[in-house]
This record gives structure tokens, C-alpha cells and sequence, in this order.
């Protein structure tokens, strides 16, 4: 009997220990605000974490569900009984009692939109049958971006009062400020998706031809091979101009990367040797579009690099768990590090964007732990490590 | 006992899984050509994986073992563990695929787009490889001391630290091509003595265990008590004892046992005449031959029709919830492979699991004192010696014991990597491959302590237990996951809460032995046929009360899911995506 207690008591206990350290972080906050300070030090934490719980759907930017997660927020911050959030058309949100005024908080709200200004409203325009509700002022703050009236944040209040017209003033200027970083995010991801269409059209002139010419020079000795590498070469351009699609799988990925070699060898002959160690299991993780032919691409040039006796490239992808380990090597001149972590900072040109930009895109979609990692010395030749977590919300194979 | 050669089979084996373990990187291909690099896994080679995996020796032993105590009712364990495949086939195999999650706990998130739901997913999941780990320790410990007569322990732990290691030395890439030899290795154990055992029978005259009496020893028979039981003996028999029975300490005396229950503790001898009725222990209902073989003839309680359903609910249904098997179809490249590699490792199941019932015959036939001592689990490792004799026996025995060994490890290793995977991922994620690592050992730590505490739990009924926890929280998550698009994330959460809950409580009162015999024991000791109605029903009826928690974009992944790849969707909605 006491042996099957401890059985229940291990299991109890564990399930309860990993509870406690899958749910820590989310606790994390909570523990936070019961160190307790001073009463004014109290309120402005309450208020600072009331700001912190209002930002991330405003982050996402501003539609009728992001205003209805913030708007509750906005209203503890400023203590109101209700609270509406409209842009010029229609009512995105509304939080707090009197639901019947709803409806007219657009029209209330159209000052405030036109105008850009602030305007107070009295009990003449909150006009209301119900004896019950205590609304009779609202003040209406215009929320804009960049200069543009996006939406107005109209609070309402039972009383007069000046300090709610500076408060709610105050609140719309955060909330415009917080639309502003969410444009920020906006035109960062669309910045990153040019740099991936100047990545997919950079197949360089040379490379071109250089492929043309090798593949020109077996049209008379070897008339089959020179078709197979025209093919190659239709199929690599085809794939690599593609239009559709941030992601594809790690088996596409390296088909492309096989028919880029198969042109460089022709063109290089004996003096390009690859060793490829690729576990089957990881082949139909989908990976980003592009994370790793350009890696192939820098590393042939590097290697190739002004030196007679050839290169060799090393292309590993392991299976490690929950992720994809991934990487590409050459024991080419290598570089300076301090020249490579420009490089990895945006700040590179040719292939150096090429570094940067996979960088990027693979901290923006798994995190900033997932970044590129590079170990190289001058001399020392070049190895570029990545993993790819194989299932991510919303990152699929097309 | 067998040990020498049984001894040196054990040792390959973990010898060579440390090895395999240590150069699993040379064994992943490496070569120059692309073509051969870049093929995917064939459904061949995956389905043997995946029998590698899930083929535990807890589970055969268990269920021949069973077979062997309980009769017919239990050959639904059998058809269980492989019709459970045709259930993921039909429902689950190629939209789970198609989804792109590699765990459960993914495909919850990718569905229900909520981290809580994801949480909820994640401890179920780590809980339900921890019950299912513990047996393979346990059935570990009891293997080696079937073949050496060592302490339990040091088979349970022996496992515990080479999985550890090995995962830790890099061994965590579950290399497709080392886990299907296991299912070779594995089938190759199981029927290689299966043909010898049949021929030994033939020419025995084919004796059959069917009659109107219970099996009786057929000559004159030592057995040695290792745990204390009680036993019940059906008619008096005059035996020689040598240890204690009934509280008298005796030595090399003659001891008339009456009809009725008698106490014999731990290390006691006690010799019969050829011809004696086998005592049981009082936990196995004394049949005979005839109820035994007769389905629902009462040998498995006074509801076995109920215990048959809640059977066949909890194996078919919990199959999709072993986090170690759903990992495995990740390997294929779309959903139709996904359906094909389970077609094929249906055809395998098939091949093994018929054997089974062959062995629990044999058991009764040949081993029957172990319904005395209890360890019927160990019927398998004793027939080829006791059966075939001399070197031929010896070394058939050495191969189902390694073979039983080889089937620890690589489902204990399948098992801590799914589980250590499911760990690190949700608290781990910034140490990297390190906190994989101190994942591992803390995956496997907490069912080896409950291994220390609770070595008496029978290897099948957690086993059971791991099933009806899966079938009653995570099935229901996956099948209306799948196929309806009602599914709420609140109703998610709360389904799966209360059907795990539920079934996990009945399972551990059943272990603490809360209940008495009777309808109520029966309920908690099978209780899929209850639990898993309740989480279906709880996970509706809350998702039609929040329908505000549907998360977006349902129609789209739905049609991801279900759209095969054939027809091209995927690419084509990607296209106007693009075009947008």
C-alpha cells in the first residue's frame, strides 16, 4: 500500500513540478507587482502593467479585434466607466457599462476625427432615457499616425472634469505611439521581403555566364551532358525566380542546391569536391525559401577564391530532436570576423546581404535564438551553422 | 535459468546500442551524390521504424502474459495494439501530416492558435510518456531477472542509464535506418523460437490447454517464491517446503496444502507432485481450461463484456495520443505517405501480435507455475528453454531475452526523446541542444523513481493506464481537431482536462487499491469505456457554449488538412496569397 502512495505522490508531484515550471514565466508578471512599495509607487506600477497588458494587440495594429483586447486595458488605465474606440466609419470597440450609447459614438467621435483636436462633450450630446446610467461627459482624444487621424478614443465619465480631458489626451498619444512602432514592424517585414525578391532576382550576370559558357563548351564533345546542364539550368532558374511562398522543404531546398553545384562543376571540373551528410528524416521540414543555396553560393566563391588547387564544400543536415540542424562549410580563405559580424549586421554588400538577410529572416520567424551562427578565421576556411525548429505556427511548405 | 548465454545476448545488445549510439552520424548517409541524399524516407523503412518504436517488450510480455492469466477477453489487447493503426489510418494519419506538427502539443497550437491549449497538450503529453516509460523499466528489470536472477533494479536502471547517455551522446537522432533493424531484430525474436515452440508441440502430440480442469504441473515441479503471494489451492496436494507458509517456518518438510487460500513468503520452495492442480495466486481467477479459452466466461471480472468495450475504446483509441509514434510521421514527406507507411506497419503489427496469443497458449501449457508466482510476464523468456531444452533452448532464449532487451531500449529512447523534446521546447528553449540534454535526464528521472516505488504494479495495467489517459484526452483533441470545425480552444482545453483527469485518477485509485472488488473496481480498473464519452462530450459541449473562441482562419487549415496533395490546393491558394 505505501509503495503505491509514494507511486501517486512521484506522479502528483511531478506533473504538478513541470505545471509549475511551464506556467513560471507567465506567473513571472503577477509576482512582480506583490513586491510591494510605497502607495504612489503601487499606482505607478498598476498603471505602467495596465500599459504593458494594453500594448502587444496595439502592436499588431489597429482593427476591431486588437481595439477590443486593448480596449479593456485602456479603461482600467484611466479608471473610466466606459470607453469607445471608432475610426471615421464605424465603432471598432466599446468597454464598460451604458452599451445603449454605443451606437452613437461615431457620430460623437466625428469632431475629434476632422479636426484632429481634443473635444469635450456634455450631457447635451450624451443624451440617455435610462435613469440608471451615469454617463453625461465624454471627452474625445484623436489617435493619429504620422499626422493622419487613424481613430478617436472617446471616454466617458459621470462629471466634469479636466484631469480626465489630460488623461484621456495622454492615453490616445501612447496608444498613437504604439501604432506607430506597429507600422514600424510593418514596413521592417516588408523591407525584408524586397531584400528576399532582390535575393531571388540576384542569380548574377556572371553566374550566367560563366553556366552558359561550360555548358557551351560540352555541346560538341558531350551533346548529352550539355542538355542535362541546360535543364539544370532552366529548373534552377525556374526555382529560384519563384514568386510564391516564404517557405519550402528542405528537400526542394537542396534539389536546388544540387543543380547550382552541377553547373558550378561543369564550369570547375576536379578542382569542386562536395561531401553531402544529409539524414533523410529531416528532408520535408519546411525551411525558409532560400536559407541555404546562398550560403552554397558564397561558399563556392569564397572558396574558389584565388586558389588553383581547388575547393571543398561540406553540406550537413542532421536530424536533432525537435529541429533540423543545418550547415555549410568550405575550407576556402575564410575572413576576418569582425568582417563577418558586419556582414551579419546588414552592413556587408554582394554576399554579405545574403548573410544578413537569412539572419534576419530566421530570427523574425523562429525567434532570436534561431540566427545564423559563423565560425571562421582568416585562412581557416568558413562554416555557417543554422537550425530550423521543425514545426512553427504558421510556417508551411508551399 | 538460462544465464550464461542470455547474459552475453544482453550485453550485445547494449553494447551495441551504445555504439550505434556514439557513430550514429557516420551511419546517416554521406556521400557526394544528391540524388540518393535527397530521397525521402520510403514507407517501407518508416513503418519498420515505427514498429522499432512502438513494439515495447512491456507490451508483449504484458500481453502474453495476460493471455496467459486471463484468457480470451485479453486477446483483444493484441488486436488493440495494431487496430489502433487502423483507426489513426483512417482518421488521423495524413491530415495530422498535412498540418506540419511535429508533436501533438504542435498540432494543438497550430489548431486552436492558443499557448494554453498548447500547455494543456504538452503536460498530458510528458505524462503520458512517463506511464508508458515506467513499464519499460520495470519490464526491464523483470527480464533481467528472469535470465539472471539479479534485483530487478539493476535491470530498470541499467536501461534508464544507457537511454540517458546515449541520448545525451547525440544519440537523440532516431536514425530511421538503426530503429527499423529493432523491428527486424525484435520480429526476427519473437518468431524464430515461435517455430521451434510449434514443432516442439507437434511433436509433443499438440497437447491443447482447453479442458475441464485447470492446468495442472505435469511432473514433479520446484517452485521458488521470490515475492510473498497468496495463493489458492483448489483441491489438497501434499507438497515439500522448504521457507515459510501460513507463518510456519519449515525446512525440506512434507506439508499437506487444504482447499482454500494459503500465505507463502518471500524465498520459499515449495515442490510438487507430477499431476498437482497449479495453485493460483488470488489476483488470477482459478479457471479451467474451457472458461479460459471461452470469451467472456467471467476470467476477467463479473463484467467482462464491459471490460471487453473499455479494452477495445482505450487501445484503439490511445495509439494517436503516444507521443514517441506521432513524432515518427513527421518523417513522411506528405499525407499519402503518411496513410501508406501506416497500411504497411498494420501488415507488420499484424505478423507480431499474432504470435502472441500462441505464447499465452504455450504458457499455460508449459510454464504453469508461474500463475503461482504471479509473473506471468515472464512466460515468453522461460518457454524456448523449458520447451526445447539443452543448447537449442539455451540459445533461443538468449535471443528472446536480447531481442525483449533491444525493444526496452529503443522504445525508452524513442519515448525520452519525445518527451525531453516536448520539455525543452516549452521551458528549455533558449539553452538549445543543452537544454535538450538536461531534458532527457529529467524525462527519464521521474519514471525510474517511480519504477523504485512501485515495482509491484503490473507491466500491463500501466501500460493500460498510459492508453486510457491518451484516448480520453488527446484523441478527442486530435480527432475533432481533424474533423470538426466547431472545436473552440476553451472547449479543447476543458475536454482534455476533465477525460485525462478522469481517466488518470480511476487508473491511480485502481494502482493504490482504493477500491473493493466489484462494479466499482471494474469501472476504475478500465476506465476508457467512461472517460473517453466524457472527454468527447466535454470538449463539444463546451465549444458549442464558446463559440467566441473559434479561433481564425479554421476554413483554410481545414482545407489544408484535408485537401490531398495531389490535387495541387496548396500551391495554388499560396499563389493567390502571393498575387494579393
Amino acid at each position: 500500500m505505501s509503495t503505491v502512495v509514494a507511486f501517486l505522490v512521484g506522479v502528483l508531484v511531478g506533473l504538478v513540478g513541470l505545471g509549475i515550471v511551464v506556467l513560471s514565466r507567465r506567473a513571472g508578471t503577477a509576482r512582480v507587482r506583490r513586491h510591494l512599495g510605497t502607495e504612489a509607487e503601487q499606482v505607478t506600477y498598476e498603471t505602467l502593467h495596465k500599459a504593458w497588458s494594453a500594448a502587444p494587440p496595439l502592436r499588431a495594429g489597429l482593427s476591431s479585434d486588437t481595439a477590443r483586447k486593448a480596449a479593456r486595458h485602456l479603461r482600467g488605465l484611466l479608471r473610466a466607466p466606459a470607453l469607445a474606440i471608432t475610426d471615421g466609419e464605424q465603432r471598432l470597440a466599446w468597454d464598460g457599462s451604458g452599451e445603449q450609447h454605443a451606437d452613437a459614438a461615431v457620430a460623437l467621435a466625428a469632431t475629434a476625427f476632422r479636426t484632429g483636436k481634443v473635444s469635450v462633450l456634455g450631457p447635451d450630446r450624451i443624451a440617455c432615457a435610462d435613469p440608471s446610467c451615469t454617463l453625461r461627459y465624454a471627452v474625445a482624444a484623436p489617435i493619429a499616425v504620422e499626422d493622419e487621424v487613424r481613430a478617436v478614443l472617446t471616454v466617458y465619465s459621470a462629471e466634469e472634469s479636466a484631469g480626465l480631458a489630460r488623461a484621456a489626451t495622454e492615453v490616445a498619444r501612447w496608444v498613437s505611439g504604439q501604432l506607430e512602432l506597429a507600422e514600424l514592424d510593418r514596413s521592417k517585414a516588408r523591407l525584408i521581403e524586397a531584400e528576399v525578391r532582390a535575393l531571388r532576382a540576384q542569380i548574377s550576370p556572371h553566374f550566367i555566364y560563366n553556366s552558359l559558357t561550360a555548358i557551351a563548351s560540352f555541346v560538341r564533345t558531350d551533346p548529352a551532358r550539355a542538355r542535362n546542364l541546360l535543364l539544370e539550368f532552366a529548373d534552377f532558374t525556374r526555382y529560384s525566380f519563384r514568386r510564391h511562398g516564404d517557405f519550402t522543404t528542405l528537400a526542394e531546398e537542396l534539389n536546388s542546391i544540387d543543380q547550382y553545384l552541377n553547373l558550378e562543376r561543369a564550369r570547375f571540373g576536379e578542382r569542386l569536391t562536395v561531401t553531402l551528410q544529409i539524414s533523410p528524416e529531416v528532408l520535408p521540414v519546411a525551411v525558409p525559401f532560400l536559407c541555404l543555396q546562398p550560403l552554397v553560393e558564397n561558399a563556392v566563391q569564397h572558396g574558389m577564391e584565388d586558389r588553383a588547387n581547388g575547393c571543398h564544400i561540406t553540406i550537413l543536415a542532421q536530424d536533432g530532436g525537435s529541429e533540423a540542424l543545418l550547415s555549410v562549410e568550405d575550407d576556402g580563405a575564410g575572413m576576418d570576423p569582425e568582417q563577418c559580424r558586419r556582414m551579419l549586421s546588414g552592413k556587408g554588400d554582394g554576399g554579405g546581404m545574403a548573410l544578413g538577410n537569412i539572419d534576419e529572416r530566421l530570427r523574425q520567424v523562429y525567434g532570436h535564438e534561431y540566427g545564423l551562427v559563423v565560425e571562421t578565421a582568416l585562412g581557416a576556411g568558413t562554416k555557417v551553422k543554422l537550425r530550423v525548429p521543425k514545426h512553427r505556427v504558421g510556417v508551411h511548405a508551399t | 535459468m538460462t544465464s550464461t548465454y542470455s547474459v552475453v545476448a544482453v550485453a550485445i545488445v547494449i553494447t551495441a546500442t551504445m555504439l550505434i549510439g556514439a557513430n550514429g552520424l557516420r551511419l546517416s548517409r554521406t556521400t557526394s551524390d544528391f540524388y540518393v541524399a535527397s530521397r525521402t524516407v520510403s514507407p517501407w523503412w518508416n513503418a519498420s521504424a515505427i514498429g522499432g518504436e512502438y513494439l515495447s517488450a512491456a507490451s508483449f510480455l504484458g500481453v502474453a502474459g495476460l493471455i496467459f492469466a486471463y484468457g480470451a477477453d485479453m486477446l483483444w489487447f493484441a488486436v488493440g495494439y495494431t487496430a489502433g493503426y487502423l483507426v489513426l489510418l483512417t482518421l488521423v494519419a495524413a491530415p495530422l501530416r498535412r498540418s506540419g506538427a511535429y508533436t501533438l502539443p504542435d498540432f494543438a497550437e497550430e489548431r486552436l492558435a492558443s499557448v494554453p491549449v498548447r500547455r494543456i497538450a504538452s503536460l498530458l503529453t510528458v505524462g503520458i510518456g512517463w506511464l508508458y516509460l515506467l513499464p519499460q523499466l520495470q519490464g526491464a528489470g523483470l527480464t533481467l531477472y528472469t535470465v539472471t536472477g539479479l534485483s530487478p533494479l539493476v535491470g530498470a536502471v541499467a536501461v534508464a542509464v544507457v537511454v540517458v547517455v546515449n541520448v545525451m551522446a547525440g544519440g537523440m537522432r532516431s536514425i530511421t535506418i538503426v530503429q527499423a533493424f529493432q523491428f527486424w531484430l525484435k520480429l526476427a525474436a519473437i518468431t524464430i523460437p515461435m517455430v521451434f515452440l510449434l514443432l516442439a508441440w507437434q511433436h509433443d502430440g499438440a497437447p491443447t490447454p482447453i479442458g475441464p480442469t485447470p492446468p495442472a504441473f505435469t511432473e514433479r515441479t520446484t517452485v521458488r517464491v521470490n515475492s510473498a503471494v497468496t495463493v489458492r489451492v483448489h483441491e489438497p496436494v501434499r507438497v515439500t517446503v522448504t521457507g515459510v507458509v501460513d507463518g510456519d517456518r519449515l525446512r525440506e518438510s512434507p506439508v499437506r496444502l487444504s482447499t482454500g487460500t494459503h500465505r507463502i513468503d518471500q524465498g520459499t520452495s515449495v515442490t510438487f507432485p507430477a499431476g498437482a492442480v497449479v495453485p493460483q495466486v488470488t489476483s488470477i481467477p482459478a479457471t479451467t481450461g474451457e472458461q479460459w479459452a471461452l470469451p467472456l466466461s467471467g476470467t476477467s471480472g463479473d463484467h467482462s463484456l464491459y471490460v471487453v468495450y473499455s479494452l477495445i475504446v482505450a487501445t484503439f483509441l490511445g495509439v494517436m495520443g503516444l507521443p514517441h509514434v506521432i513524432v515518427r510521421f513527421y518523417t513522411n514527406p506528405n499525407g499519402w505517405a503518411a496513410r501508406r507507411t501506416t497500411v504497411v506497419l498494420l501488415v507488420l503489427l499484424g505478423v507480431f501480435y499474432v504470435q502472441l496469443p500462441l505464447y499465452g497458449m504455450f504458457g499455460r501449457l508449459y510454464t504453469p507455475e508461474l500463475l503461482m508466482t504471479g509473473r506471468t510476464d515472464a512466460t515468453i523468456l522461460l518457454l524456448p528453454a523449458r520447451v526445447i531444452g539443452g543448447l537449442g533452448g539455451d540459445l533461443l532464449s538468449a535471443l528472446v531475452a536480447g531481442g525483449a532487451f533491444a525493444a526496452f531500449l529503443s522504445t525508452a529512447s524513442g519515448l525520452t526523446v519525445a518527451v525531453a523534446g516536448v520539455i525543452s521546447r516549452n521551458t528549455l528553449r533558449r539553452f538549445g541542444i543543452t537544454g535538450f540534454r538536461i531534458a532527457a535526464v529529467g524525462a527519464m528521472t521521474v519514471p525510474l523513481a517511480m519504477t523504485l516505488v512501485s515495482s509491484r504494479l503490473s507491466v500491463a495495467d500501466v501500460v493500460g493506464l498510459a492508453f486510457a489517459v491518451a484516448a480520453s484526452s488527446l484523441c478527442p483533441l486530435v480527432v475533432l481537431g481533424i474533423w470538426w470545425r466547431g472545436l473552440t480552444s476553451v472547449g479543447a482545453a476543458a475536454g482534455m482536462t476533465v477525460g485525462g483527469g478522469l481517466a488518470l485518477t480511476a487508473g491511480l485509485l485502481t494502482l493504490m487499491g482504493a477500491a473493493q472488488p466489484g462494479w466499482w473496481m471494474d469501472l476504475l480498473r478500465w476506465p476508457a469505456a467512461w472517460t473517453v464519452p466524457i472527454g468527447f462530450a466535454v470538449m463539444v459541449g463546451v465549444s458549442l457554449a464558446t463559440p467566441g473562441s473559434t479561433p481564425p482562419g479554421v476554413a483554410r487549415l481545414m482545407a489544408r488538412l484535408h485537401a490531398p496533395e495531389s490535387l495541387g490546393l496548396r500551391s495554388t491558394a499560396a499563389r493567390e496569397e502571393a498575387a494579393q
